[in-house]
């Protein structure tokens, strides 16, 4: 006899409608489309081209011709914000990566083991996390050098025990599961149970932290190459613009101005995004209203 | 980092992974702030409130050791010979061999480490390679002006995210809840350093009401010094006021969901009085855990406000170190920092046995 118990089935469709009707996943998508957008056409087409010096053209205030005006050497802001995205989200999406490749699999092994490996997993965790992690990312730039590459190491590294922590949690939540006991009973592996079983189950967790952590690795990279860590000039970025900007405030504060709001515009996008997941799929929500 | 500005069901989720995250979350495990799982792992009964705080004493301890142990081996295999760098180019190898011999580089490795880490203990950092004064002198001037910023900046910040968050909170899904999540989320998307620079703007290169940046020290009269202080501290506090904010909110939202609040309200007592002797206290530990959080996060966030502002503080000092291979003063300015984000987190944990009675009668 099979038993059968009504469950209202959440569609693709359904989930796609509430989506859409979510404003903060609306405008978070909206925004983080036209970012991406921004960096992918910049390999193709430019305004200006960032590698090329105008002298004639320095310093010149937001104008038609630039519309957020121009540097020290005569280069086009928007157009350096433009091939400055592709750094920034290259850094911030790599350090994503390196943090869940990581740090998910320790953290489901954590979880599914349980015992002396989950508590030595939690106390490297307190052992990473006692250190800011500016700090050390400071750190491993100065140590390794300067440059795109170190500065993705650096903050993937800080990413590596957030999600560690959240697949572990969310992991925990769902060993209990009466699916995992059938799958158990089925002769099962605690591996394939965590692949084919616990993956699932937390995968809108890891999606609502990667946005969360996406966006940080945004401001990390920024402070990074505001020191001068990050990615080398000619290469722009967004961070190195407003160091050049900072000593020339008084004459040309669009410098400043404008790359400060693309990342602000960047990291609100991916917050709200991240806001906007985790209000559609997460089922406390669903619940209560 | 991020919760919805409309609806507090949306931002649990945001704030529970936000204490997923917490280095020292047991304590807070035991209240109602994490998810399921961080719950269910604790089958065992509590152990008295005595074992617990010496358990998390005993935790911090070996984390501070096992902390100096990794500070010490990644220095170790910094390129670049302190000797070396202090002598200059030109120096002769012997001339090199005999410095490194003076200053103990050539003593075992396990030696050194505990030289050092004894060093540590009875706070003798040894001396500045660059500066050629004792670490301890540098790191208590530059101290003098990190601590006074970072405190203004944590007070800075509780004093506007309390009441906000309280508001917000009061007035949840209303206009003036959703105007003022709205400004947090976009506090929370703005890199501090970023906006030191508009505050310059504004303020000093504009308005001139406030000096650019440097410090003429506390020398110069309590007055000045104060005011060079003000920008960064403004600076750092607002995006960490930001986040505190909507923590603040989403853990009263949760407490007012309760059944003793509606009891409470149906007893008579009026919503404010309900709101500050029942809410606010008990939505205090996810308050707390936060603000020991951003106590690291200011401490880093300071490196590079400090750079913005010219502050020669602490974070100053350890960046100049870093790239000048001053081993000796990173070595300490890092042990120092994370000796102080360990201690924190702990006076956290302990604090919410203060917070919360319940916590201290557990059995």
């Amino acid at each position: 006899m099979t038993l059968r118990i009504d469950i209202p089935e959440e569609t693709f469709r359904s989930i796609l409608a509430k989506a859409f009707g979510n404003a903060a996943f609306v405008a978070g998508l909206v925004i983080t489309v036209l970012i991406l957008a921004m960096a992918i056409v910049s390999y193709v087409w430019t305004p200006y081209d960032v590698t090329k010096l105008v002298i004639a053209d320095k310093t010149q205030g937001p104008s038609l011709a630039h519309w957020f005006g121009t540097d020290h050497f005569g280069r086009d802001i928007l157009s350096m914000i433009m091939v400055g995205a592709r750094n920034s989200i290259a850094v911030a999406l790599v350090a994503v990566g390196i943090g869940m490749g990581a740090g998910v699999p320790l953290g489901a092994f954590a979880a599914a083991r349980g015992g002396l490996a989950d508590e030595a997993l939690m106390r490297v965790n307190d052992l990473v996390f006692a250190f800011p992690a500016l700090l050390s990312a400071i750190m491993i730039t100065a140590i390794f050098g300067p440059g795109a590459i170190n500065a993705i190491i650096a903050i993937g590294i800080f990413n590596i025990p957030v999600f560690a922590r959240v697949a572990r949690a969310g992991a925990l939540a769902v060993w209990p599961r009466e699916f995992i006991l059938a799958a158990r009973a089925a002769g099962k592996s605690s591996t394939q149970i965590s692949i084919e079983h616990v993956l699932p189950n937390i995968a809108t967790l890891l999606l609502v932290q990667g946005t969360i952590q996406f966006a940080l690795g945004i401001l990390a990279e920024a402070g990074l190459s505001y020191l001068g860590l990050g990615a080398q000039p000619p290469m722009p970025s967004w961070g190195r613009m407003l160091f050049d900007a900072q000593t020339r405030m008084v004459v040309a504060p669009w410098m400043a101005i404008f790359p400060g709001m693309a990342i602000v515009v960047t990291v609100l996008g991916l917050n709200l995004l991240g806001d906007g997941i985790a209000d559609i799929l997460d089922p406390k929500s669903r619940r209560q209203r | 980092m991020a919760q919805s500005a409309k609806t507090d069901e949306g931002c649990w989720n945001k704030l529970n992974l936000q204490f997923v995250q917490h280095p020292s979350s047991d304590l807070a495990s035991r209240g109602h702030l994490l998810l399921q799982g961080e719950k269910e792992e604790r089958h065992a009964p509590t152990p008295s409130m005595t074992a617990y705080l010496l358990k998390r004493l005993a935790i911090a301890f070996a984390t501070l050791v096992l902390a100096s142990m990794v500070v010490f081996a990644v220095l170790e295999v910094l390129p670049g010979d302190p000797a070396r760098l202090m002598l200059g180019m030109n120096a002769s190898a012997d001339q090199v061999e005999l410095l490194r011999n003076q200053m103990g580089l050539n003593a075992p490795l396990v030696l050194r480490y505990l030289h050092w880490a004894g060093g540590l203990l009875s706070l003798d950092f040894g001396r500045s390679y660059t500066y050629s004064v004792p670490v301890i002198d540098l790191v208590r001037e530059r101290l003098a002006v990190s601590l006074p910023l970072a405190l203004i900046a944590l007070a800075l910040s509780t004093i506007i995210a309390i009441p906000v968050g309280l508001y917000s909170a009061s007035r949840r899904g209303r206009a003036g809840d959703t105007i003022s999540m709205g400004v947090a989320q976009l506090g929370v998307a703005v890199p501090n350093f970023w906006f030191a620079l508009m505050l310059i703007y504004i303020f000093a290169v504009w308005l001139r009401l406030v000096p650019a940046g440097g410090f003429p020290g506390w020398a110069a009269g309590a007055w000045p010094a104060l005011k060079s202080l003000l920008l960064p501290a403004v600076a750092l506090a607002l995006p960490q006021a930001a986040i505190l904010a909507r923590v603040t909110r989403s853990a009263l939202i949760e407490v007012l969901n309760e059944d003793y609040i509606r009891t409470a309200r149906a007893k008579g007592l009026p919503y404010r009085a309900v709101l500050w002797r029942h809410a606010l206290r008990n939505a205090m530990i996810p308050v707390l855990t936060i603000l020991g959080l951003q106590f690291a996060f200011l401490l880093a966030g300071t490196i590079i406000i400090e750079n913005v502002f010219y502050l020669p503080g602490l974070g100053r000092l350890v960046f100049q170190a870093i790239t000048q291979r001053d081993l000796i003063v990173v070595e300490s300015v890092v042990m120092l920092l994370v000796a102080a984000v360990i201690a924190v987190n702990l006076v956290v944990d302990l604090s919410y046995a203060v917070v919360d009675p319940r916590l201290r009668t557990r059995q």
